[in-house]
């Protein structure tokens, strides 16, 4: 199946209660597979009238303690992010998935990866975080599907699942697993009318500023909490590896084959692939480069991705950056080039040298 | 000869005991009285929602004791709609002001009413953005002075008020939608009853219904409240005349409200 299908699989196995959406390509058919499954399954779902509408409809169910979902593509996340801002400040637990296309603007609608600062720095007015997980298969659009709401309740934040139009379209085989039995963790502040105790108000809004200031340190404790606990990332080849190639979704499969071609010609390439994009695994990746001389970063964007590694390694290392745009790629065939130019002769001026 | 004490005038006991920040003379006081006054009459305290808008009413949460949510500037119904879908069981509300519901939110508005959203919508138009400080409105009429129309608006430059009942009352979905006004005590009587109506409507699972209600604001329409009051009939009413707009029940000559 694809993997905006197995994003459909992954949230009714999650347990989603509520899905609102505005189409738009190349994220559709997660829409039309939630307007064919949900109310059979006697759950919410309903085709809103923009993306502005289906983020505050994401917003009220989630108010109301329901698993609620959306999920849209670049220029529809952008618009969400009014509502990001409003759900980020009201501590509510929601799951929304990107499935990046070409931009800026209306850009276009092949893959790419130029939302990768708005989806880390927050995205939206004022001092947040959403967590942001990065699948690089169908199957992992299942699996970070389960995982996003998990973390969304444990911690009462939005999470963001950042995937591709790469990803999203291609096909390809899915365990139909089930997420592992959890407890579902207990949500005493929610809106279910006021039966026996005083009304709740659930907002974004604290006018005094010692209020406000209060609020948002607990919601910057609760990040310090989740960079503690939560960075992921996957280390692969790296062990020995003179060249670490560095990509998230589509540019770390990319990247995985080019390790395994340099590894058939006994050149030691490896590859490291963030899982989660915020918090970035910077420990993660730095325990990946114990033999590295030289980095190589992949991304479908100019220079986003690039940043935070040059923050998790301190700019010790040579980066070679490639770095593409308007739904291009990187190709295997460039990076092993890169990796065997860079392992053949590794400190001879190439790339960025401090 | 010493009469026994009588008791003519109590609190509603779903507003809080706290002192509004209202202005004197607006009529979010008195609206707000008659929500608190429509949610005892059904016993709706404990199974309902509260949608409040960003502007004069933003912080309606301190007075109505009941379950409240945010909403992003003029998004009230799509939260609405969200609470609805996920607890159908809940009676869901809005509380919105002009700039709220007919400008920013106008999207929000017209899709919840067409979708005949099984929400009730309380929308206090007063004909200026009051938060902010005096701005237009998208309900300000035509020669009004505000901040943002320090000549009064102009029909050419601006174009003309919005008149949201009957623009919602061309849509099949609504169930009901009325406009009345709080600036005397006939007209608030005949609010309440609208606002009973409309409340009915979402417990009959009748789907949308609005109350459009004029409200004075002597602070930016720079009178007096006495003199705002009175402008609400001799000035407001002229462009926005009270009445039913839509009424899906009577057309099936259905339920009458008490």
């Amino acid at each position: 199946m694809s993997g905006n299908d197995a994003v459909v699989e992954g949230a009714i196995r999650a347990g989603v209660e509520c899905y609102f959406g505005y189409p738009i390509t190349p994220q559709n058919e997660i829409i039309a597979g939630m307007a064919a499954r949900l109310p059979g399954l006697g759950r919410a779902f309903l085709q809103s009238e923009s993306e502005l509408a289906a983020i505050s409809m994401v917003h009220g169910a989630a108010a109301a303690g329901k698993r609620a979902m959306t999920t849209s593509s670049s220029p529809g996340i952008s618009l969400m992010q009014e509502g990001i801002s409003y759900i980020a400040g009201t501590r509510l637990p929601v799951v929304i998935v990107n499935v990046q296309r070409g931009g800026p603007g209306l850009g276009n609608i092949a893959a790419a990866q130029g939302d990768y600062f708005q989806a880390t720095r927050g995205g939206g007015n004022g001092d947040y975080h959403v967590i942001v997980l990065a699948p690089d298969c169908a199957q992992e659009m299942l699996d970070l599907t389960f995982q996003a709401f998990d973390l969304a309740d444990q911690y009462r934040t939005p999470v963001m699942i950042l995937s591709d139009g790469r990803i999203g379209q291609t096909m390809e085989p899915v365990e139909l697993r089930d997420p592992p039995a959890k407890k579902r963790v207990e949500k005493p502040w929610a809106l279910t009318g006021a039966k026996g105790r005083p009304g709740h108000y659930l907002c974004s809004l604290l006018l005094p500023v010692p209020e406000l200031a209060e609020h948002n340190r607990l919601l910057q404790k609760t990040y310090r909490e989740i960079e503690r606990r939560e960075p992921r990332g996957e280390a692969y080849q790296t062990a020995d590896a003179g060249v670490v190639f560095i990509g998230y979704g589509t540019c770390a499969r990319i990247a995985r084959e080019a390790t395994d071609i340099l590894r058939d010609e006994g050149l030691k390439a490896g590859m490291f692939r963030p899982i989660t994009l915020w918090p970035f695994p910077n420990k993660k990746l730095v325990a990946a480069l114990p033999k590295a001389k030289a980095l190589v970063v992949a991304e479908m964007s100019t220079g986003q991705l690039l940043q935070d590694v040059r923050l998790a390694t301190s700019d010790k290392l040579p980066i070679e950056f490639v770095g593409y745009t308007g739904g291009e790629a990187p190709t295997v065939k460039e990076l092993v080039a890169i990796g065997r130019k860079l392992l053949q002769k590794p400190r001879n001026g190439n790339g960025r040298k401090k | 000869m010493i009469a026994t004490e009588k008791k003519v005038f109590a609190r509603t006991p779903v507003l809080t005991p706290k002192m509004t920040h209202y202005c004197p003379g607006c009529g979010h006081g008195i609206v707000h009285r008659l929500v608190a006054e429509a949610i005892e009459h059904y016993g709706l305290r404990e199974r309902m929602v509260c949608v409040a808008p960003v502007g004069c009413s933003v912080l309606a949460y301190k007075y109505i004791d009941v379950d409240m949510s945010e909403a992003a500037h003029g998004r009230a119904p799509a939260v609405a709609t969200g609470i609805k879908r996920a607890r159908p069981e809940l009676f869901v509300m809005t509380y919105q002001g002009d700039g709220d519901l007919a400008a920013i939110g106008t999207a929000e508005i017209v899709h919840a009413a067409n979708r005949g959203e099984n929400i009730s919508v309380i929308f206090v138009n007063n004909a200026v953005y009051g938060m902010t400080g005096g701005q237009m409105a998208p309900t300000t009429l035509l020669g009004q002075k505000t901040k943002t129309s320090p000549a009064g608006r102009a029909e050419k430059l601006e174009g003309p008020p919005i008149k949201v009942s009957e623009m919602l009352s061309t849509l099949d979905g609504p169930s009901y939608i009325a406009r009345v006004t709080v600036n005397k005590p006939a007209n608030i009587r005949k609010a309440k009853q609208a606002i009973l109506t409309a409340f009915g409507r979402q417990l009959d699972g009748k789907g949308f219904s609005l109350v459009e209600v004029l409200s004075p604001c002597p602070t930016y329409w720079r009178l007096p409240p006495q003199k705002a009051a009175e402008a609400v009939e001799n000035w407001m009413m002229k462009t926005f005349p009270l009445g039913v707009y839509k009424d899906k029940e009577a057309a099936d000559g259905k339920r009458a409200e008490g």
